[in-house]
């Protein structure tokens, strides 16, 4: 029932060395099946996102003993040196395994603190993992353990709701003004990919109506298509800011776009309704000066940069709460596979004894026969009273080790005990 | 028993900023959950504790500036919650029961009343009343909900983005929530004016004799109805609306002090 984990991520490996150790869905499935059928793995489980390949297992034997197997599987089944790989893979075992996958759940171990995306993935590989029936009783805990995590996580600390890029903190700041944005405008100025990004996200919360204006008509019409917008052509202020309340700029041009003289004109014509200025340009698209046009809100590459500073802080702030969340889940996990584990070596215990009390009784009763001293009925009425005490001896500490969860915790190592009562064969 | 209730309902209404504080600056759902729910308790209590008060006293909460006060602060906060309720948003809480809680405590500490009580009373007095001051109440929380406004959008055009400006409502709630508390003012001071000129005919068989009071209650009913419509419709929405809503309250706060104690014949206590 131990716990191995083989892998690497952004920290240890190269963009390349992860390129080439990704899984597709249908990799990950066709090595898991490969470790169960060489027997290098029980339960098997791979986890693969653009940024980490790690696979998880329960091992027949010893998890430190499968580690090289399972590092040289990995070299074999993606074709990439040992010696090159070697350096970037790390190895985990049972708790140190468990904590690693609780806290990359939790975000915690995301190139970006605190990201939302790597819980789908954890979910979308367990889900493909179970289905394929790769996943056993150790796993499927582990695994169930790992989600309530990152799902806590989320709701209980704010590591993941501040905003982290230029794109997402403009669209929550529109958020501040507006509220939900299923009934609002937008007008994207350029067709780049820095605008891009923010009709995505805009898109993401539902923004009613997209307007699209740049230079070149067929770029703004290949991004109005591809998100559902309408394109405006080039120029056409008066009409385009009349009920827009959103606005990204992010054209490339040598001077600002949109003059206050034009913002000014607009708000008049809308009757001062707020504005939203989101200037993604560089040099500025929009006149700096137009931040004090009544009820207009202009923000600008450095000010969004700025903000995601301070968020990245504020997110910082919040790991030790995330990291008590993911503790505590560990010692769940752990309390829950020592309360299995010793369970099951009690059981294999009673086994032991009862075959012990067998041949003791085979031995001991021939010897009574032949002295012809005692009855048949005393013999059985013998067998009955050490079936009894041995039941005795057992019994009351299996209930204790299943409702007592301190003795379950006291006791640190079941291999100890097991290594001390039964052969190396016999373990469950 | 009187004592008891209001020492219950101090304390529901300190953790009830306790919890709503901890919403506000940690966003946790629970924490709001408990600020509704003590802020509740808080207000079966104050009732109780203006009941028990007036059965003792034999006599309606507003005969005093004691019972005028505290009755002032349950509105605030029963007006609070409703719009709480309606517009499902707690971050408004943390700000609305300090002033809850000032009325509440103040009230505690009002000198005794030394004026003589009103020469009548019956239904449609204690209507007049209790919607006035109900109005009163609701511009009070329109004239918090016109600051944060005002605040939050000052810090969101300086860019100054503290962690508690992501926990505040968005700048349109805002604008909603203090025009629908104006609204509940608005209505509830046009019925309660109405109910004390009927009062006036049946206890002096006239519709209208002068008194200051009534003047500035006529002049705090067309700029609330002038912010009403401005906020809503014209190139005065945001920031100049809430000022205006602010310099309303001014006016009302003038009405409720200056005016009742220095100038209106028939006005002493509310």
């Amino acid at each position: 029932m131990e716990i191995v984990l083989v892998g690497l991520n952004h920290r240890t490996a190269s963009v390349e060395v992860r390129e080439r150790v990704s899984f597709t869905v249908e990799r990950a499935r066709r090595a898991a099946e490969e470790l169960r059928t060489r027997g290098i793995l029980e339960e098997t489980l791979v986890l693969s996102t653009c940024n980490r390949s790690e696979v998880y297992g329960v091992p027949p034997e010893s998890s430190r003993e499968c580690a090289p197997g399972l590092s040289s599987f990995l070299s074999e089944f993606h074709a990439v040196r040992p010696d090159v790989l070697g350096s970037s893979l790390y190895h985990r075992y049972d708790r140190e395994a468990v904590l690693h996958l609780f806290r990359v759940a939790a975000g915690l171990d995301s190139q970006l603190l605190g990201e939302a995306e790597i819980l789908g993935q954890v979910r979308e590989a367990y889900k493909s993992a179970h289905e394929l029936g790769a996943t056993g009783p150790v796993l499927n805990r582990l695994f169930q353990g790992a989600l309530e995590v990152g799902k806590r996580v989320r709701t209980e600390t704010e590591l993941g709701t501040r905003p982290m890029s230029a794109a997402a903190a403009g669209v929550k700041l529109a958020e501040r003004i507006f509220g939900k944005l299923k009934e609002r405008s937008a007008l994207v100025l350029g067709a780049g990919a820095a605008g891009e990004q923010v009709v995505s996200q805009l898109r993401d919360r539902g923004i009613k109506q997209l307007l699209v204006m740049n230079r070149s008509h067929d770029r703004a019409l290949d991004l109005a298509n591809q998100y559902g917008g309408q394109v405006v052509p080039w120029g056409e202020w008066d009409s385009a800011l009349q009920n827009v309340d959103v606005l990204v700029a992010s054209v490339t041009a040598d001077e600002p776009v949109l003059r206050r003289a034009i913002l000014e004109r607009a708000m008049s014509a809308r009757g001062n309704r707020a504005l939203f200025l989101m200037d993604l340009g560089v040099p500025r698209n929009i006149d700096p000066a137009a931040r004090d046009l009544y009820n207009v809100y202009l923000y600008n590459l450095e000010n969004l940069s700025d903000i995601v500073e301070q968020n990245r802080g504020a997110r910082e702030s919040e790991v030790p709460r995330a990291q008590a969340i993911v503790e505590q889940h560990v010692g769940k996990f752990l309390s829950w596979q020592a309360s299995v584990e010793l369970v099951s070596l009690v059981q294999a215990l009673r086994t032991r004894v009862r075959e012990e009390r067998a041949a003791f009784l085979r031995e001991r009763v021939a010897a009574l026969k032949s002295s012809a001293s005692i009855s048949p009925a005393e013999i059985e009425r013998a067998e009955l009273w050490i079936d009894d005490l041995l039941e005795k001896l057992l019994i009351a500490p299996t209930e204790k080790l299943r409702g007592e969860k301190e003795l379950r915790r006291k006791i640190q190592n079941a291999e100890a005990i097991r290594d001390l009562f039964l052969d190396r064969r016999e373990k469950p | 028993m009187s004592h008891w209730v209001v020492i219950l309902a101090a304390a529901a209404y300190l953790l009830s900023l306790g919890a709503y504080a901890a919403f506000l600056n940690s966003g946790k759902e629970i924490a709001g959950r408990a600020g509704t729910l003590l802020l509740a308790a808080g207000l079966v209590a104050h009732y109780f504790a203006l009941l028990y008060r007036s059965r003792d006293l034999h006599t309606v909460p507003y005969h005093d500036l004691y019972g005028s006060m505290s009755l002032f602060g349950w509105l605030l906060g029963l007006t609070y919650l409703g719009l709480e309720i309606y517009h499902r948003q707690r971050s408004v809480g943390a700000y609305a029961l300090p002033f809850i809680l000032i009325f509440f405590f103040a009230a505690q500490a009002a000198p005794p009343d030394k004026l003589a009580p009103p020469p009548a009373h019956g239904p449609i007095f204690a209507f007049h009343v209790t919607l006035s001051i109900l109005a009163y109440a609701a511009f009070a929380l329109s004239f918090v909900i016109s600051l944060i406004f005002l605040m939050q959008d000052r810090l969101l055009r300086s860019h100054h983005m503290a962690n508690f400006v992501w926990r505040l409502p968005p700048q349109e709630l805002l604008e909603r929530m203090s025009q629908s508390s104006v609204l509940i003012g608005l209505v509830s001071i046009a019925i309660g004016t109405a109910m004390g000129f009927i009062w006036v005919d049946r206890l002096q068989g006239q519709y209208w004799y002068y008194d200051p009071k009534y003047v500035v209650t006529l002049l705090v009913l067309l700029l609330y109805l002038l912010y009403f419509q401005l906020a809503r419709t014209t190139a005065w929405r945001g920031a100049r609306a809430s000022k205006l809503n602010i310099f309303n309250f001014a006016v009302v706060v003038l009405s409720f002090t200056v005016v009742n104690f220095y100038f209106s014949h028939s006005h002493r206590y509310f």
